[in-house]
């Protein structure tokens, strides 16, 4: 066939190459405004947040209304504590049930699940604060730390289940075969070969789900309520970082509200390094498989 | 139960299997003696893998799957077994080399033991070097032990998986197109490797290469469309068999 029998007009390909033009302009733009909050949020908090941290921010408990310094020291433990319990909760609920999920449920049983843990990942997380307010706080009539560590493990539960479930698929057959072939059990190759291969997988799921919970505020209000002091027990409300922001981003106070941006600097700062880890995990995982 | 007797070490009634309610192979009736190398040859589809991983129960892992009949597996019915305890006696290579990716080659050949919950590193170092010699492939690796299973190359990975098969000493080894993936130098040493091996063990291969059955095999049996259709000693397959069916592929006629 020779080209000059494919029939095209030249004011067709000019229309083509400034369509074409067009949407990758609007591909670029896109690209940007996605990225450009993100810059703006990390100078604007670095810049306003900088200026009040110092070495009392992290050693010193907050100081009333009109004296100068204390910082946050109370809830910058406090979201340890936090993070602690919702992971002692949230991580093996996670893992256990992702692993169920993925290599011993019934298919039909396995797809209600996914479903449900989507709809779960979904639910704001104010929600599920009124949720452990409700089975914790009421009962116990008063806020605590567990009740903000339960809302926090509730709230990593989807991540990791999904997360664990997804790197469990991507296990070749083989492996399991392999290994069930030498003659070793069901349970020691689910945890000796599988976990082991899709670990450092999960371990990125699990590191994100902990930046996410890190940083909420709404599930806390009602359950870990806040603390101006240091909380001596689990069942005494407790401080945490976000909590603190909220609180002091409120008040009429320049101070308080310096503060806040301080504690903003922070929350932003670990969320960026649990990131960075992520991304050298990730980066060693494809290297050992390439 | 010594492992010289000219016994049968599998024999199978009877056997059917059927996946979401299709069969896939047929009453099946075959008596697989000890210490011989069987082949199963037969066109794609026709159910050798399939047999061969209802031998160690293999299918269990498979959901729809269902097995019936009558597998006797060393004397034993296999419904005595556990899956662990079978899969000690009957070892499983499979067509792509498996290694575990994440482990050194000392820990891939010792796996078997390690996984099963023997922690005895004398142990492991004498059963590690026995079953590497015996898989030939002690001398290229002996000095790189430490390292990554991964970073052998794939013929050394087969034999790799074969050692560590042997490593757990089972009696009869089931392998499912053990060189199909593999380079005509490597092929070569897994085939002398299973023929030095078959006094010690009861070899079962799955084989799309027929001058590869007729080369270390001394039983061969033909499948065709799910059925047993015939099975003798692989002279007699290849040369002057029974069936005009087997007799058309194993001249090539089809497959």
């Amino acid at each position: 066939m020779e080209l000059n029998s494919i029939t095209y007009s030249k004011a067709k390909l000019r229309r083509r190459k400034f369509v074409n033009a067009l949407m990758l302009s609007l591909c670029v733009v896109s690209a940007l405004i996605t990225i450009i909050p993100l810059i703006y949020i990390f100078f604007y908090t670095t810049g306003a947040g900088l200026s009040s941290l110092n070495l009392d921010f992290f050693t010193e408990l907050p100081k009333p209304v009109g004296e100068e310094g204390g910082g946050m020291a109370n809830a910058i433990v406090g979201t340890l504590i936090l993070i602690g319990i919702g992971s002692v909760i949230g991580i093996p609920i996670g893992i256990m049930s992702g692993i169920y999920v993925a290599e011993y449920s019934k298919q039909l049983f396995a797809n209600i699940i996914k479903f449900l843990t989507d709809v779960l990942t979904g639910i704001p997380s104010i929600i599920i604060g009124i949720f452990v307010y409700g089975i914790i706080v009421l009962p116990m009539k008063k806020f605590s730390a567990l009740a903000g560590g339960v809302a926090l493990g509730i709230l990593m539960i989807p991540t990791i289940t999904r997360i664990t479930e997804e790197m469990f698929k991507l296990v070749p057959m083989s492996l399991r075969e392999a290994s069930l072939a030498l003659g070793v059990s069901r349970w020691r190759t689910t945890v000796s070969i599988v976990l082991r291969t899709a670990l450092s997988g999960i371990i990125t799921g699990i590191l994100l789900a902990i930046a996410r919970a890190a940083g909420e505020t709404a599930p806390l209000l009602f359950t870990a309520f806040g603390n101006s002091f240091w909380s001596s027990s689990l069942d005494e409300p407790i401080s945490s970082i976000p909590v603190q922001i909220f609180n002091y981003a409120i008040s009429p106070y320049e101070e308080w509200h310096n503060k806040a941006w301080a504690g903003a600097f922070i929350l932003i700062s670990l969320v960026f390094v649990i990131n960075l880890i992520v991304r050298i995990i990730t980066r060693q995982k494809y290297e050992n498989t390439v | 139960m010594t492992k010289t007797e000219k016994k049968p070490g599998i024999v199978t009634r009877n056997l059917n299997v059927t996946f979401n309610g299709v069969p896939a192979i047929e009453n099946i009736d075959l008596e697989l003696h000890r210490n011989t190398v069987t082949a199963v040859i037969g066109p794609s589809g026709c159910g050798k893998s399939t047999f061969l991983r209802a031998l160690n129960l293999m299918h269990d892992m498979t959901p729809k799957c269902k097995v019936t009949g009558q597998i006797t597996i060393l004397d034993k019915e296999i419904t005595e077994y556990t899956g662990v305890e079978l899969r000690k006696r009957v070892g499983m290579i499979f067509q792509k080399p498996n290694p575990f990716p994440d482990m050194s080659i000392f820990d891939n050949v010792i796996s078997g033991w390690k996984l099963s919950g023997m922690h005895n590193k004398k142990f492991y170092n004498e059963i590690a070097e026995k079953a590497l010699r015996n898989s030939d492939l002690w001398d290229e690796v002996k000095d790189r032990l430490k390292e990554p299973a991964i970073s052998l190359s794939g013929g050394q990975q087969q034999r790799l998986c074969i050692a560590r098969t042997l490593a757990v000493e089972p009696y009869i080894i089931l392998m499912d197109e053990p060189t199909s993936a593999l380079d005509p130098i490597s092929t070569q040493n897994v085939e002398n490797t299973i023929y030095r091996l078959k006094s010690e063990y009861t070899f079962i291969i799955v084989t799309h290469n027929m001058q590869q059955a007729a080369r270390i095999s001394d039983v061969t049996a033909f499948f065709y469309l799910g059925k047993l259709v015939e099975v003798g000693s692989t002279r007699k397959i290849f040369t002057n068999p029974d069936e005009k069916l087997t007799e058309d592929y194993v001249s090539g006629k089809f497959g």
